[in-house]
């Protein structure tokens, strides 16, 4: 087979992994190296699909064939797509043509499983090597690591990758039970604790290398492991849990595993799926509110039960309100908390206002210490005035709507019945 | 009053002074340093740009004005902004921050920070699309095995030299040139990047053997059941479409999706055959079946069988179950609370901060802990996330009583002389019954044919702060107590 049918098989098998970060790793630069390749920070988008996603990375399988049976997964042991393997060099050959011509920030490499985990680890670990040792790649690499495998695998990973993941797959240990016999999240936690362990073993060689500054000759630097950290991803609306269960679980392992990304996917089709899956595709809606709750869990200090907690104006318990973001519902949900004093509350507070996201608050606490904070300041801040006007109190607002009841206030934010039709898609 | 005074002193009541600079922040700053040493205020000055125009005499005597860094960063960008009147608004910006309103920059509502905002952020982004969007195609010239890579790039902004850093860094061993309509970036691999005029489209090349498996990447890592449209378009304006060797392919994909999805959630079906060999053993299966194979009734069976346990809801968001360890003939045996963040990850007892406080507090109570059974009574970490951070969350009665058969399990194994109960949950997950471990601490209850001790956790002692060192060694003489017949 031809690489370029290949690139086909292995790309379109890849599609189902939502990341394609490629920030926050160690900054460098190809000067004074033998290759290519830098990373300066923020990470930067290529090219965008019409199904509005970034393209950062190549994102690729190193072969789609695998002996375990994930009913969720266009590559499962059952499914009858066509098959292909990538060698290392076709693999890292791509990488480099894409990246010089520009197309690309690096490479994201996963893998179907075959023969084992420690034997499909071993591949993908040599592409990543190949790429950083022959070739003096500088540009980004995500791993997908395969749990279960070996921890010296694992070591190398960290070492030549940017960013690790495993996929948790599914919010519960049930789900998982049911739909992918082979995994369990015992074994999948088992290795993001030890991803955990290795970051801050490697961290600690690092600050006690630097304390012993006189020590001649100079030890080598300490490796960072994984400087982008890692990651996981977790299908939505393949089985019945609640947007309450995948929040929990998301606190569960940011709080845990100090993972830098819990990314969502919304279940969508696959070619011959099986029948125990949902026949319809949900909601990318649904997938939109869940990163927003992400958000306010992890930038806005908002507690992950609080967020679905009490909301009776969504349609079943423990699911997000699909028509409001999360940061109004619970606004509404919690009259009494406000109006919050934009020229006097304390950035905590400030965080609660709908319509104000964290770089708005930054600004507006940096700035009142000259003036007063007006409705006008929020326009040139670009905050969505019309949504925090209900809610705060500056030095020329003052809202008198203590008395319009949440049902009114909201329904200026969600959309009429007959728009809502448009969202499901 | 400082400005009035500065007004005063100024020798421009003539009219306008025109400025002739050459156009980029490095000519503008020189001209502006100039101008403001001889106290030129905003209003009086006309700026004229003039690629020809050489720089002011330096004043090296006269200071400076001294303005904050943020400024410099903001106006090398502005600078960039295709507008005759960005040079007046940088320096008039330049003249209010030097002149009693150093905090002029937070005040975002301020019309001129509200316009030195707008400039620098639109030449950001047209910096970050250029770094997107140029694709090198290769030109081989005479002389070199290595291609050149040649790119031609229509940018909005006059941003081609603020940007080709970014291009050196990362291609620094290829060479490359990015043509513009304004001026063209070249690097040779080593050196400096140099720059040309600005050329047409017909300079580039038109074709590169990669684009055909760049497109079928496009193509491939699409998926139809998620068109977004309007997140691609505010993301990639079709403005740009003509020059990406992919955006031909958007219109296809976008008509053939629903057709795709549709023949997708078609074909569904009830039989799984497999394709590609045996799927392995079930996690959970291949537990059970390391049990089975253990020796009967040995703490390494127990262990294997606790790491499956859902007996409560703790396992799941804990990592995994931590099992005591020690020998199976340990004449003493210490129960704590519940592991902790350490605990979980590592899977043994004791070995986070806690941990090590103990092992210090045995080593001078003359006890080594190699010679102990070291478990807890509740196997699992209950905590609560908190950012990026697990706080401990107290066991409630069920999870204590959920867990016991584990302990009890272990106790009758090891068959301990003595049960050392660390803490008050401990105590009462033995005892089945509250005390109050700060009275009781250190003695012996007669308890099932064993002796029990209870006494504090070692994290009671972490968290007494001033009162630490005098509760450490309170705990080491209970320790030392064990032995002492």
């Amino acid at each position: 087979m031809e690489t370029i049918d290949k690139l086909a098989i292995l790309a379109d098998a890849a599609k189902y992994d939502a990341s394609c970060a490629s920030s926050g790793t160690t900054s460098r630069s190809s000067l004074g190296g033998r290759g290519v390749g830098s990373a300066e920070g923020s990470g930067i988008c290529h090219a965008y699909a019409p199904d509005g996603r970034c393209i950062s990375l190549l994102k690729i399988l190193l072969t789609n064939f695998c002996i375990y049976e994930c009913s969720y997964c266009i590559n499962r042991n059952s499914s009858n797509v066509r098959r292909a393997r990538f060698t290392t060099k076709e693999v890292v050959d791509l990488t480099l043509d894409f990246y010089k011509r520009n197309y690309i920030e690096g490479l994201f490499l996963s893998s179907g499983v075959i023969q084992s985990a420690d034997y499909t680890m071993a591949q993908l670990v040599e592409v990543a090597r190949s790429l950083r040792v022959d070739h003096d790649f500088r540009g980004y690499i995500h791993l997908k690591t395969i749990p279960d495998a070996d921890g010296e695998l694992l070591a190398d990973a960290g070492k030549y990758a940017d960013r690790l993941s495993i996929n948790v797959e599914l919010p519960t240990q049930t789900a998982l039970h049911d739909l992918a016999p082979e995994k369990d999240h015992r074994t999948i936690k088992l290795s993001m604790a030890r991803i955990r362990s290795r970051q801050e073993e490697q961290a600690e060689a690092r600050r006690a290398a630097r304390r012993i500054t006189n020590a001649r000759p100079k030890a080598a630097p300490v490796e960072r492991f994984a400087p982008a950290g890692q990651s996981t991803q977790m299908i939505i609306g393949a089985e019945p849990s609640t947007d309450a269960d995948i929040l929990s679980t998301t606190a569960d392992l940011y709080s845990s595993y100090r993972l830098k990304r819990v990314y969502f996917s919304a279940f969508s089709p696959i070619p011959d799926a099986s029948a125990k899956l949902p026949a319809r595709r949900t909601s990318l809606i649904r997938e939109h509110r869940l990163y927003q709750s992400d958000w306010l869990i992890r930038f806005y200090g908002y507690r992950h039960d609080e967020i679905t907690a009490g909301a009776d104006d969504a349609s079943a318990a423990g699911m997000l309100d699909l028509e409001v973001d999360p940061k109004l519902a619970w606004a509404l949900r919690n009259r009494a908390y406000f109006p919050v004093n934009l020229n006097r509350d304390d950035r905590e507070r400030l965080l609660r206002v709908p319509g104000l996201g964290v770089k708005s608050v930054n600004r507006i606490l940096a700035m009142r210490r000259w003036q007063k904070v007006r409705l006008e300041d929020l326009v040139a801040l670009k905050a969505s005035v019309k949504k925090a006007m209900p809610f705060v109190i500056c030095a020329n607002h003052h809202p008198g709507l203590g008395d319009v009841s949440s049902a009114r206030l909201r329904s200026r934010f969600a959309p009429p019945a007959a728009a809502q039709q448009s969202f499901d898609f | 009053m400082e400005q009035v005074s500065l007004f005063g002193g100024s020798a421009t009541s003539a009219g306008h002074v025109a400025v002739r600079f050459v156009p980029d922040f490095v000519g503008w700053q020189a001209a502006a340093r100039a101008q403001w040493q001889a106290g030129l205020p905003p209003a009086s000055l006309w700026w004229q740009a003039d690629p020809k125009a050489k720089a002011p005499p330096a004043a090296d005597d006269a200071p400076g004005p001294r303005v904050p860094r943020s400024f410099v960063t903001l106006a090398r960008a502005a600078a960039c902004y295709r507008s005759a009147d960005r040079w007046a608004l940088l320096y008039r910006l330049l003249w209010r921050l030097s002149h009693g309103e150093r905090h002029l920059l937070t005040l975002v509502g301020d019309p001129d920070v509200a316009r030195v905002n707008r400039y620098a952020k639109a030449v950001r982004r047209d910096v970050h699309k250029m770094k997107a969007f140029v694709r090198f195609r290769t030109v081989f010239e005479p002389g070199f095995d290595e291609p050149r890579y040649v790119a031609w790039f229509e940018p909005e902004h006059e941003i081609v030299a603020y940007a080709a850093g970014f291009f050196q860094r990362r291609f620094a061993n290829m060479r490359w040139s990015i043509l513009t309509p304004d001026r063209c970036a070249h690097w040779e691999g080593s050196g400096d990047v140099w720059f040309s005029p600005g050329t047409d489209k017909s300079a580039a090349p038109d074709g590169d053997v990669t684009e055909d498996a760049w497109r079928v990447y496009y193509r491939s890592i699409f998926n139809p059941a998620r068109i977004k449209t309007r997140a691609m378009m505010s993301e990639m304006p079709a403005k740009y479409w003509k020059n990406l060797p992919e955006a031909a392919l958007i219109p296809g994909l976008i008509a053939g999706a629903d057709r795709r999805v549709a023949a997708m959630e078609a074909d569904r079906r009830e039989q799984d055959t497999l394709r590609c060999g045996a799927t392995p053993e079930a996690p959970a299966a291949m537990l059970a079946r390391r049990a089975d194979d253990a020796e009967s009734g040995s703490l390494q069976q127990l262990a294997l069988r606790a790491a499956g346990c859902q007996r409560c809801a703790l396992c799941g968001p804990a990592t995994q179950t931590v099992f005591g360890e020690g020998p199976a003939d340990a004449r003493i045996m210490l129960v704590g609370e519940q592991p902790g963040d350490a605990e979980d990850l590592a899977g043994r007892p004791f070995v986070g901060p806690a941990g090590q406080l103990l092992d210090a507090a045995l080593s001078e109570a003359g006890l080594d802990r190699r010679s102990l059974y070291v478990t807890n009574a509740v196997k699992h970490f209950k905590f609560t996330p908190k950012g990026k951070t697990r706080l401990h969350a107290k066991p409630d009665y069920h999870e204590i009583h959920a867990c016991r058969p584990w302990l009890e399990a272990e106790i009758e194994r090891v068959a301990p002389d003595v049960v050392v109960a660390l803490g008050a949950s401990a105590a009462m997950a033995l005892l089945d019954r509250r005390i109050s471990v700060t009275r009781q601490r250190g003695q012996r209850i007669a308890w099932h044919e064993r002796c029990l001790i209870p006494t504090v956790h070692p994290s009671f002692i972490l968290r007494s702060r001033e009162r630490r060192d005098a509760e450490y060694r309170r705990f080491v003489a209970d320790l030392s107590a064990i032995t002492a017949t």
